[in-house]
This record gives structure tokens, C-alpha cells and sequence, in this order.
């Protein structure tokens, strides 16, 4: 793995001039996908807010080449440019070597509306890098519930009203269902911890097949937090094993990271106002309900390490 | 020396299957659906028995079938699909992404009627629901032009004057599983014909000359309409390119093709437009009125989109009375989608025909010989009368 020291010294290949938030995870996890990869790599975006702020015509923040076709179809569009690659290689058409190929979703493209490419893709075994940059809502289009919105969340389309107190439902667990596909490479990552991102998307680039990296990618307007503390709060997402960090290679699972001390959820529902109904006394129910699944699921994933 | 033609039989899915095989893309991204399935089956067997190059990515869908091409195209790479009706629709979105970033993917289209109600057989509604989304459209009449038309298509997209997808239809089951007579070309013939593909930027070439490109970018009011501009500039510079390739193509290999055949209109009095298989019926319609002493006569129309407004309003300006013969119903409250167009490119003449437009065939509902009989009847009545009772007629239907 490359040294911080070693990083700095690569050239960038998602630059400076987009249009993201200040304090945006998208942003900075692209950016340390992106320094994690040494080698050529053509990325695919699918719709939503990286690719509308980085890409504004006649400007672009991506020094590599780049396409965006749609939302749902990032895994299909890349996969047409993996196998045009290994066409015109085998065909002695282009002499080129080892050429990384990148999708990134958000988790509207991933999880939801995209969900159908990536499984098809995934199946298909395509050697592709897949990172889905998770901020847990529909961010572009203005908060919108997603399948990746935790429990209890307030989003604009799954409002805390006077008789529903956010969204009642549990997270997809996207990355179970990408292990289900029997790829070689899916993990969990956080842009808070540049080590294990950079470290798993190396990784990624390594399998002669599929691999599945979520980042959970905070949005300072979604949660909405201070954007002074991004990395943080997504450091405290492992904290709290709301978010564990862990990765799957050939269907083993290992954790990467292990909190010190397991912190309760309510710390991190205490930075973002999303959850901020969750924190009055008539709610602590509710508050209880999801430290138990958190606990719950904390506790499958660790005999899972075993 | 005189060259053996190589003469065989093969149904219009084999036809298309074939010419794939002789053009050898890099990609092939396709997906199953009646009547067009027999497509991807007999190419995966070419993938199978390595007799092409090509790649074929066994997509989960339409809709990925076409991003998947647009990736491909994208590359550089030479990408073609096949589909039909509600596999066209799924691919909607894809379809005005692939001619808005200038992509040459040729496509395989089997006429299948839309849903709802389900029925898996000819009309042209799925490939006219299209005709806004800028692609090329070549229609075909029987399983030879079937087979022609893919050739000239992939040459007319490629056309660095056009930069567009194209597709070439055939009529499911009457052209898809039936059996015809056809003329193949060698498949040194075709490869000298389609050629290496003029250099286009794309992905791969950027990264290979380190100059990497973005594609797709996010265009706002001050770029986008500049861009569509240029777009519809590419279409129209297909009404050039068209009857150009067609003619290289009838100089090298003896079947010439323009926008439209006329078969018997010069003298004619009433005449018909009609699109695909059915021409071959209304032909032999057009052959025993003449016999009978009646001046009537039909056009086929091959290329739907770009649409030869001009070319074709100056031929069929000379009839008294004029058929559009539609296999769509359009669904507009008004006429077939088709019958606008045309009196829209005749509006201008002084001296035009008059006008009647005729649905028939939907969901593969046979078309006889006495239907078309019965439609020039209704045209040479008009002509005779100088009186016209309606402006749109359903034939062959029951109420």
C-alpha cells in the first residue's frame, strides 16, 4: 500500500474546480479512489451528484477519460467498455495494458434504480471496480428516501411527521447481496479512514473479476452536519458499528476495523438533524429499537470474521 | 470472369444474423425477445465456434443492452444489437443517449407490435414510437434488403458527415422466421465494403494518447441547444449520405437503393405509400390493375428517418389521389404518424394529391391482396367522384 508521503506525490486524477458542496464525502472519496489507482483507468458515472457538479460542459474535474450515459445503467455502460477493451485487445486493434475500469454510483444507482445492471454485471463477471459512494438518500434531486436510508431517518420523502417519525424501514444490505453474487472482492469503506479506502480499492483493482466497494459518503446538506466535520462523522459511523468497516475476498469476511470502545448510535444521530426527532423523549423507543439491530447486526458480522 | 452468385435461403433473422457475422464487431450487446430472439441465439453460436472477434456481453436487460453498446461505441469499438416492441421501449432512455453523444451502434429491429394488449406480432409501432430519437431508420421489404440494409446502415451511421446510430427494421415472423431467397456477399466483399471505421474520439484513444476526454457531460442552457443543433445537422447530412452509399453499394453488388422505390407511379393516377412486407403483396395488386387498364401505382418508403421530404413530395405530387398505408395506428386522435409527414411535404405544392390514409395490420392481423384491392378501389372512386368521404380508414378490421 502506498505511503500518504507516496499518494501526495500522484498525479491527481479527480482535480480541483467541481461544483460540490464544501465538505461533500463524494468529493473527497472520489478524490482518494482516484490516487488509490496507479494505473490507467477509464471511469463511468452514473447520474447524480458527482457527475452533475464535476462535469459542468465545457469543464471537467476528471483527468482521466470519463463517460456518463444515465442513472440506472453505470454497471451495463462500463461493462460495454470492458468488453470493447478486451475485444480490440485480443484483436491486436489497441496495445494497451492493464487498464482499470471504475464505475461509481451513488446509492440511488446502486442500491435502487441502478440495482438491476450491477447484479447483471456482477453475474456476468465483468473485471470492473464498482464503488458506490453511499450518502444514504437521493442527495441530487433534493433528500429523497433510497433503499440505503437508515431506519428512522427524516428524508423528503419519508418525512418525521406528527403520526410517522421518519422512515420506517430497515437498510438494504447491499453489500450481503454482492457477496450473494459470488464476486471476489466486496467491502465497506469510509473517506475518514484514507488508509483502508486506499487500501481496498487497490485491492479491488487486483481481482480478475468483479469488485464492490461502499463508501459511506457523508452529505453535509442531506444529514445535513457541519461540513467541518465529513471525515469525522464518518469515523464515527465505524465508532459506533452503525457503518463497520469490512471486506469480503472470495466470500471470507474480515473486519478491517475494530472499535476501541463500540460507541452508542445516538452520538452520531446527535450530529446530523436528520435524526434529531429520534432524540425527544416520546421517540427513545425508537432509539432503543435501532441500537438493538445495530447491536445485532454487529454482533452476526463479528462470528461471520470468525 | 463472371462471379457464381452465392444464392441460399435464409429466414430475416438469419439474415441479420449473418451480416453481423460478415461485419465482425467488436461488441455485440443484445438480449433476447421474440421474434427477434433467433438474432442473439445464432450470433452467440458465431461467439461460441469462434468464427468472430467479437465480444458479446449477455446483458440482463434491453435497457442494459444499449448502455452496454454506448459504452462499447464509446470505446471505439464497432457495437451492434438486435430487438423488438417492448425491448425497444425499454430501451427508450438509451436510444436518444446513443444518437445525442454521435455513437454509429447499428441495431437489429424486428417489428413487433407494443403492448398492451400482449401480442408478439408485426406492426411498426414499436419502431415508429421511436422516430424522434435520432436515430436512422431503414425499413426492409423482404429478407435481401434485410440483409443489405445492415451493411449500408453501419457505413451510413459511421459516416463522419452523420455520427448516428442507425436501425434496420424487418417485419417479425412475415420477414424474421420466413424463408427467402437471398443473394450473399462474399464476406471479403463486406469487409471491403463497411472498411476500418473512420477515427472517432473516444475513451480508449484518450487514454492511449494520454489526452483523456469526457464524455457525457452535463450541458446546461448555454451549450445544449449548440450541441442538438449540430445533432440535427447529422441527420440532415444522412439525406445526403443515404442515396450515396446506396448507389456504391448498387455499383459493387448490382441492387440499388435509394430512399424510396417507386413501382409503377410514373403514369399513374392514384398510388399508395407503404412501408415493408406488404409492398410484395400490394405489388402483385398494382400488376393486375395495370392489367385491367387501371393507372395505379405504389411507393414504397425504405428510409423513415432522416425523412426525404423533399425527394418524396416531388414524386408523389403528380398523383390525383394518394393512400398512406400504415401499419400504426399513432394513437393521435387524428391520422397515422406517417400521413402527417407526408401532407406536410406536400403542403407546399401547388398541384398535390388528395389525401387519404388507410391503418391496417396491427398485431400482425393478415393483410390480403383484396384489402389492398380495396384501397386503390377507394382511390380510383375518389379520383372519378372528385369527392373525398373520409380522411382515415381501418382495413381489415371487424366493427
Amino acid at each position: 500500500m502506498p505511503s500518504l508521503k507516496q499518494l501526495s506525490k500522484r498525479n491527481e486524477k479527480f482535480v480541483s474546480g467541481h461544483r460540490l458542496c464544501a465538505g461533500c464525502g463524494a468529493g473527497i472519496t472520489a478524490r482518494q479512489v482516484m490516487l488509490a489507482i496507479d494505473k490507467p483507468v477509464i471511469v463511468a458515472n452514473a447520474t447524480g451528484c458527482l457527475e452533475v457538479a464535476s462535469t459542468i460542459f465545457p469543464f471537467s474535474a476528471w483527468n482521466v477519460p470519463w463517460i456518463h450515459s444515465a442513472f440506472e445503467n453505470v454497471a451495463a455502460t462500463i461493462s460495454g467498455i470492458e468488453a470493447a477493451y478486451r475485444s480490440l485487445k485480443k484483436q491486436g486493434k489497441i496495445n494497451i495494458e492493464d487498464v482499470v475500469f471504475v464505475a461509481f454510483g451513488g446509492d440511488g444507482g446502486t442500491y435502487d434504480i441502478g440495482l438491476q445492471a450491477l447484479s447483471g454485471a456482477a453475474e456476468r463477471g465483468h473485471k470492473i471496480l464498482y464503488i458506490c459512494y453511499n450518502n444514504e438518500a437521493y442527495m441530487n434531486t433534493g433528500i429523497q428516501r433510497s433503499s440505503a436510508t437508515p431506519f428512522g431517518a427524516h428524508t423528503s420523502t419519508s418525512p418525521s411527521g406528527k403520526v410517522i417519525p421518519g422512515k420506517l424501514q430497515w437498510q438494504k444490505n447491499l453489500p450481503e447481496i454482492m457477496v450473494a453474487h459470488n464476486i471476489p472482492y466486496v467491502a465497506t469503506s469510509i473517506p475518514g479512514k484514507w488508509n483502508d479506502l486506499v487500501n481496498k480499492v487497490e485491492k479491488g483493482t487486483t481481482f480478475d473479476g468483479f469488485a464492490f466497494i461502499d463508501i459511506l459518503s457523508p452529505c453535509r446538506l442531506g444529514w445535513p452536519h457541519d461540513p467541518k466535520i465529513t471525515l469525522e462523522i464518518s469515523r464515527l459511523a465505524a465508532d459506533t458499528c452503525i457503518w463497520p468497516l469490512y471486506e469480503v475476498v472470495e466470500g471470507k469476511y474480515k473486519l478491517t476495523y475494530k472499535p476501541k470502545e463500540k460507541k452508542p448510535v445516538v452520538e452520531w444521530f446527535k450530529l446530523q438533524r436528520r435524526f434529531s426527532h429520534l432524540l425527544k423523549p416520546e421517540n427513545k423507543e425508537l432509539l432503543d429499537k435501532i441500537q438493538q439491530e445495530i447491536d445485532k447486526r454487529w454482533e452476526q458480522l463479528l462470528k461471520r470474521s470468525e | 470472369m463472371e462471379k457464381t452468385k452465392n444464392i441460399v435461403a435464409k429466414t430475416g433473422n438469419e439474415a441479420f444474423a449473418e451480416g453481423m457475422r460478415q461485419i465482425n464487431p467488436d461488441v455485440v450487446a443484445a438480449y433476447p425477445i421474440t421474434p427477434a430472439t433467433e438474432i442473439v441465439q445464432i450470433f452467440s453460436q458465431f461467439v461460441a465456434d469462434g468464427i468472430v472477434d467479437t465480444e458479446f456481453v449477455a446483458v440482463e436487460s434491453e435497457h442494459s443492452a444499449m448502455s452496454a453498446c454506448i459504452g462499447a461505441s464509446a470505446s471505439g469499438a464497432r457495437a451492434i444489437t438486435g430487438t423488438s416492441s417492448q425491448g425497444l421501449a425499454l430501451m427508450w432512455e438509451m436510444l436518444y443517449i446513443a444518437s445525442g453523444l454521435r455513437l454509429p451502434i447499428v441495431m437489429a429491429v424486428v417489428n413487433r407490435t407494443l403492448s398492451s394488449p400482449i401480442n408478439i406480432h408485426c406492426d411498426h409501432s414499436d419502431t415508429f414510437g421511436a422516430r424522434d430519437s435520432g436515430w436512422i431508420q431503414i425499413y426492409s421489404e423482404n429478407v435481401q434488403e434485410t440483409y443489405d440494409n445492415i451493411f449500408q446502415a453501419l457505413r451510413i451511421a459511421e459516416h463522419p458527415d452523420v455520427k448516428l446510430p442507425a436501425m434496420v427494421t424487418t417485419d417479425g415472423f412475415i420477414l424474421s422466421h420466413c424463408l427467402e431467397t437471398l443473394e450473399m456477399l462474399t464476406d471479403e466483399q463486406v469487409k471491403e465494403f463497411i472498411g476500418i471505421p473512420p477515427e472517432r474520439d473516444n475513451l480508449i484513444k484518450s487514454l492511449i494518447e494520454n489526452k483523456p476526454i469526457t464524455i457525457g457531460a452535463l450541458d446546461l442552457q448555454d451549450y445544449y441547444f449548440e450541441h442538438k443543433r449540430q445533432q440535427a445537422e447529422g441527420m440532415r447530412n444522412a439525406l445526403k449520405v443515404i442515396p450515396e452509399i446506396g448507389k456504391e453499394f448498387g455499383d459493387k453488388f448490382g441492387r440499388y437503393y435509394g430512399f424510396f422505390e417507386e413501382y409503377k407511379l410514373d403514369d399513374a393516377e392514384v398510388g399508395i405509400v407503404i412501408i415493408g412486407s406488404t409492398t410484395g403483396t400490394a405489388k402483385e395488386v398494382v400488376d393486375q390493375m395495370r392489367k385491367e387498364g387501371k393507372k395505379v401505382g405504389l411507393l414504397k418508403l425504405r428510409v423513415y428517418r432522416p425523412f426525404p421530404a423533399e425527394e418524396i413530395a416531388k414524386v408523389l405530387s403528380k398523383l390525383k389521389v394518394l393512400g398512406v398505408v400504415e401499419r400504426v395506428e399513432g394513437m393521435s386522435g387524428f391520422v397515422s404518424p406517417l400521413y402527417s409527414e407526408i401532407s406536410s411535404s406536400l403542403y407546399h405544392y401547388e398541384k398535390r394529391p388528395t389525401l387519404v390514409n388507410f391503418v391496417y395490420g396491427l398485431g400482425g392481423r393478415d393483410v390480403k391482396l383484396e384489402d389492398i384491392r380495396d384501397i386503390f378501389d377507394e382511390l380510383l372512386k375518389i379520383s372519378s367522384t372528385g369527392k373525398k368521404e373520409f380522411t382515415l380508414k381501418y382495413i381489415g378490421v371487424r366493427e
